[in-house]
């Protein structure tokens, strides 16, 4: 039996109505131990900010672990129930987001080698017919990254790095006080033109 | 040049393998419809396997949604003003398989065709028993029903005199990464197709069809509410996998 599959459509304007919700951002509620922000702009090709889009994450545990039953490995055992693995979060005026979550482990990949750790991410917006699909890496986890079988699959290695979420000194839409070394990131989204982020074919 | 190729060829076996649909997604690079033109990826998109992070995903549900969600003309002091309606049908991946448990979250303009946002500037009076949002889990069998007004059509700024045909946002999660859609519902017979953009960035018409709902005297409830019948069907996992071909 097979059906045939039902188009995308764009979110168009006014998805803030419908989608975003209180505890969107928090994968883990804000001020959990250990908690890393990942925060950043979406931008369109003039380089302008997007204001109406939604940015989604999808990823690991710090175990490296998937709480879903095609996780083969069986059923994880969260080292904190709260941790919810999901993260959505619309952008501001300024086409800033920001997600509260825990750091991902390593993923097994093809051949059992590990995958870096790594957040999936969906970008929805008006002007955007389906949505974009893209990865978030961690810019300290270089060895990790430097041997990850996606990101050796992007064909222009200098393109790798729009998938790096750069370490930030201070999380810019967080608390006042400095953050801790390695517990705030700053991952850009570029939807088209010079620097623009590697997307995927999912 | 590439160290992962395609899915087909993966040597993770013990995952499920998601079909990749071909030519049913509108192309992002739509000319004529505007808004797509600054923010249309100018690249290729780089082929992503289907490992661990993308055959998995949120499995949301319990605790997030109440049956009053589902229900868009009962949330306010009054009865919200236009045609009321019942849309319904099944959630289903592409090997036929009800998609049971998984989050549907709608959104919509009232019956003038004025959405509730304040960037909505239509001339079109705002209906104060109505915010148009709902959501609703599918259950066991993968069926869902929602209860609201039919929307209005309204007019946007893409081309001289250009109106969206009526329709309902529709978003859901299916049980994998890779199954997460975001559409829209439209309603049969509507003369705006044929100048509309978005319904037509579609290339296949059959596909377009696809997102027209059909009106249902079975579903209509006498002296009530018309009733629409639409099912939503998801990319199906490889059934070879896992069913060694019983289901062929």
């Amino acid at each position: 039996m097979s059906l045939p599959i039902t188009p995308s459509q764009t979110v168009g304007p006014y998805l803030a109505i419908g989608l975003p919700w209180p505890d969107g951002p928090y994968v883990v509620p804000e001020g959990t131990s250990g908690a890393i922000t990942i925060s950043g702009r979406v931008l369109d090709g003039a380089g302008e900010p997007v204001p109406d889009a939604l940015v989604e994450t999808w990823q690991a545990d710090p175990d490296g672990r998937f709480d879903h039953p095609d996780d083969p490995r069986g059923p994880a055992a969260p080292a904190n129930p709260e941790f919810r693995g999901f993260g959505r979060c619309p952008t501001d005026d300024d086409g800033q987001y920001r997600i509260v979550t825990l750091r991902p482990g390593a993923v097994p990949g093809p051949d059992g080698r590990p995958q870096a750790p790594h957040l999936d991410v969906s970008v929805f917006a008006r002007g955007l017919l389906d949505r974009v699909v893209t990865r978030i890496y961690l810019a300290d986890e270089a060895a990790a990254n430097a041997a990850d079988p996606v990101l050796g699959s992007i064909p222009d290695p200098d393109r790798r790095a729009t998938l790096i979420a750069a370490a930030d000194p201070a999380d810019p839409a967080g608390p006042a006080e400095p953050v801790g070394e390695g517990m705030a990131f700053r991952f850009d989204i570029r939807l088209q033109g010079s620097g623009e982020t590697v997307f995927f074919d999912v | 040049m590439t160290e992962v190729q395609d899915p087909a060829a993966s040597d993770r076996p013990d995952l499920p393998r998601y079909q990749r649909p071909a030519g049913v997604h509108p192309p992002l690079d739509t000319p004529s419809y505007g808004s797509s033109r600054l923010r249309a990826p100018g690249r290729p998109p780089v082929l992503l396997p289907h490992l661990l992070t993308e055959v998995t995903g949120p499995l949301l549900g319990a605790g997030r949604v109440t049956a009053a969600d589902a229900d868009l003309t009962t949330r306010h002091a009054g009865e919200p003003i236009g045609e009321r309606i019942i849309v319904t049908g099944r959630v289903l991946d592409s090997d036929g398989r009800p998609v049971p448990d998984t989050l549907i979250e709608i959104w919509q303009a009232n019956a003038a065709g004025r959405y509730a946002h304040h960037i909505d500037n239509h001339p079109a009076p705002l209906d104060p028993n109505f915010d148009g949002v709902g959501r609703c889990l599918t259950d066991s069998l993968g069926r869902y029903r929602f209860v609201t007004i039919k929307p209005g059509a309204y007019p946007w700024k893409n081309h001289p005199n250009a109106w969206r045909p009526a329709h309902i946002h529709f978003s859901l999660f299916g049980r994998a990464f890779t199954q997460r859609l975001v559409t829209q519902m439209y309603f049969p017979g509507d003369p705006l197709f044929g100048q509309d953009p978005i319904f037509n960035s579609v290339p296949d018409p059959a596909a377009r069809q696809r997102m027209i709902a059909g009106f249902d005297l079975g579903t209509t409830e006498p002296e009530w509410a018309l009733g629409y019948q639409w099912d939503i069907v998801l990319r199906g996992r490889d059934a070879t996998v896992f069913e060694s071909g019983e289901d062929r």
